[in-house]
């Protein structure tokens, strides 16, 4: 035959340079359209805004639904924006790029979702004290508020890109998305607002952050390989 | 080492329809492989099962005489696939998208590399313009960039030529026999007519 | 048990062995129903607390039971899909979904029913009610999913990790669920108190649950048989079947 030689690669590795770039694209793109990543915030301030004026200013009662309040206008925001993790990089196919890089899609994947989250829940974690002081959260209980946050929106961003990956390939997967997603967020929802509340109460707020650590970890090890092979089934189209 | 990518009694049925039925292929180093057929007759498909992108098919896929499933990291490292879409984020600018595609191969590169691949398809000056004020045939182009920015010998490539200008299809057409003479293989769907070499192969569907 | 996965790839070969099983769990299901139910409610003696009403009990908590078990079950066929691409196991799981609902919302349903006579009220956010509620909501987002996709494979594989990331779910839920409930003052006691129960209340149960579960296997089988016909139809031996062989003609 005539065939010249090309050399065939050996699969070389480099899975921490793909990751690092993957981590430095994302947070790169999403920095360059700041309104988008306001809007989360935003509508955060907004859903908070709402319950004093349609059930009462009185800063008694307010103070009484604060945590869950306060958890529950979190997790929608963080839900809302869910949605937009892997669509654009669906429409303008660099999704199935990402899926034919010879590394492990898990862990890329897993990069995406970092940059949700620092970039999301993270941002929410440190407003809502803000608003828990609109709320009359009482004191003493911010640190702790600020704390449940961020831990608990990690396992949210985790669990929902999952939901994300697999609503990714459909026209209309936005409110589907929030169907799958919303029923797998209640165990956060519970030990989260619980934080708060054992807080307000006086009583120790380890348990419930050592559970929410739990979750964590346990989304940490299971999400990144469910949402690899929802990736792979939207793609499939 | 030459590469030799096989399938075998390839079917692939699309809501209760056969879209090919009985493929086998043999596809090896110095090869341009045609696949013709109308609008509608599975060349995407085609071309997706064969990259490893789809799933939902019956036969067997070998990748140098390993079954794919049992390989596909080491095929991987060895394909460049470019789709209908080129890839490219509209957000960063030319040179950003080429350094993720070559991290995601997993080398750093360097910036002179990545220069040097956009000049050669005459991006020269678009380096560091976001890729969104870009045209649609300067997108394809840059996508075009990583056929020399990461060499690999097997190159799948759907529809490359749309929205590419007249000079740069002529330049991708010789970039393609160059490619397959020094021993690569390149598996390409178009609507353009390719020159006629002894290099080329059709096969047709539907 | 790799001979019996192979032929389990055949949808023909489960369509025929699914007849021969198929009378035999109509047969239990029917009887078991029959007897619980008589014996539930016209022989088992009446709850000291409760009075008559506990007697919904028969109803409630085979189909608490259930619809826990087919969500179990239709993760496990959506595993057995992906794995080995055994097609049958995931017409069982789509025939699964909407059976599953339809028994967690007469679990609910049931729940509501009791709560009048016991709390006074339609609803109550009883631990086991509220994980009942989610475990709706669980199902109707497999059945969402299912039908967003136009791909059949893609749905298919979608549903099922949808189904296996769920029941990963579900005990999580349901302890957490617990929790809370007990940290926001446990009403006086929960529908189905596990206080000992006479052994001539639970037997009834024990026959009724059986009985539920034949009622389960015998509808899924049906309704898969069916499933197979429909996704098979452009296929040979179905297109045989249906405009009848000579034989099976008279």
């Amino acid at each position: 035959m005539r065939a010249s030689l090309m050399p065939l690669h050996d699969h070389k590795g480099g899975l921490m340079i793909a990751v690092k770039a993957t981590l430095m694209r994302d947070l790169t793109l999403m920095l360059r359209r700041r309104g988008e990543m306001l809007n989360p915030l935003v509508f955060f301030a907004l859903v908070i805004t709402l319950f004093p004026i349609a059930i009462s200013p009185d800063p008694e009662l307010l103070a009484v639904i604060a945590p869950g309040l306060l958890w529950v206008a979190a997790l929608l925001a963080a839900l809302l924006s869910l949605d937009s993790l892997f669509r654009s990089d669906y429409d303008d196919g660099s999704l199935e790029q990402l899926l034919l890089a010879p590394q492990p899609l898990a862990a890329l994947g897993l990069a995406k979702v970092a940059v949700h989250w620092l970039l999301t829940g993270l941002p929410l974690a440190l407003m809502a004290p803000l608003l828990g002081i609109m709320l009359a959260l009482p004191a003493g209980s911010y640190a702790v508020l600020a704390l449940s946050l961020a831990l608990g929106t990690a396992s949210l961003s985790l669990i929902g890109a999952i939901g994300a990956a697999l609503t990714v390939g459909l026209a209309r997967g936005g409110v589907l998305l929030s169907l799958l997603v919303l029923p797998l967020y209640i165990p956060v929802l519970i030990f989260g607002a619980g934080a708060v509340q054992a807080a307000i109460m006086g009583d120790g707020v380890s348990a419930h952050l050592a559970i929410l650590g739990a979750l964590l970890a346990a989304s940490l090890m299971l999400a990144p390989w469910a949402i690899a092979a929802s990736l792979r089934i939207s793609i499939n189209g | 080492m030459s590469l030799c990518l096989q399938a075998r009694q390839l079917a692939c049925e699309r809501d209760d329809r056969w879209l090919f039925e009985g493929l086998d292929l043999d596809i090896r180093s110095g090869e341009i492989v045609r696949i013709e057929g109308p609008n509608g007759s599975g060349k995407t498909t085609l071309l997706k099962i064969l990259s490893g992108q789809h799933s939902d098919y019956q036969g067997e896929l070998f990748w140098n005489g390993v079954a794919m499933s049992d390989t596909r990291e080491h095929f991987l490292a060895n394909l460049l696939y470019l789709g209908h879409a080129p890839g490219i984020k509209s957000g960063l600018s030319p040179l950003e998208n080429l350094a993720w595609y070559q991290a995601l191969s997993g080398e750093s590169g360097n910036e002179a590399q990545r220069l040097e691949a956009l000049e050669s398809v005459g991006l020269a000056g678009f380096e560091d313009v976001p890729s969104g004020q870009l045209s649609a045939g300067q997108q394809r182009r840059v996508a075009l960039a990583r056929l020399r920015l990461t060499p690999r010998a097997l190159w799948v490539l759907d529809e490359p030529f749309t929205a590419i200008d007249r000079d740069g299809v002529a330049a991708l057409e010789r970039q393609l026999v160059a490619h397959a003479q020094a021993g690569g293989c390149v598996l390409v769907t178009t609507h353009h007519e390719l020159t006629a070499s002894s290099l080329l192969r059709r096969i047709a569907l539907g | 048990m790799w001979a019996f996965i192979n032929k389990l790839r055949s949808p023909k070969w489960f369509y025929a062995i699914s007849a021969k099983l198929q009378p035999f769990f109509w047969v239990a299901a029917a009887a078991l129903i029959l007897a619980g139910t008589v014996w539930g409610l016209a022989f088992a003696p009446a709850d000291y607390q409760q009075g008559n009403s506990f007697r919904i009990i028969y109803v409630h908590v085979p189909a608490a039971f259930l619809a826990q078990s087919i969500f179990v079950s239709m993760a496990i066929s959506g595993l057995v899909y992906m794995v080995w691409k055994i097609k049958v196991a995931d017409m069982a799981a789509t025939v699964m979904a909407p059976l599953g609902a339809a028994m967690t919302f007469v679990a609910l349903f049931s729940g509501a029913v009791w709560g009048v006579p016991t709390w006074g009220t339609w609803w109550m956010w009883d631990a086991r009610l509220t994980a009942m509620l989610i475990l709706l909501f669980l199902y109707l987002g497999v059945i969402a999913l299912r039908g967003a996709f136009t791909s059949r494979d893609s749905a298919s594989r979608a549903a099922s990790v949808l189904a296996m990331v769920g029941v990963i779910n579900i005990p999580i839920i349901k302890y957490s669920v617990d929790w809370w409930y007990t940290l926001h003052q446990p009403a006086t006691f929960t529908v189905t108190g596990r206080a000992a129960m006479p052994m001539e209340m639970w037997v009834p149960l024990l026959i009724m649950v059986l009985g539920f579960y034949s009622f389960f296997i015998a509808l899924t089988l049906m309704r898969t048989r069916s499933e197979i016909l429909r996704r098979e139809g452009t296929k040979r031996w179905v297109q045989d079947l249906v405009t009848g062989q000579p034989e099976e003609k008279r």
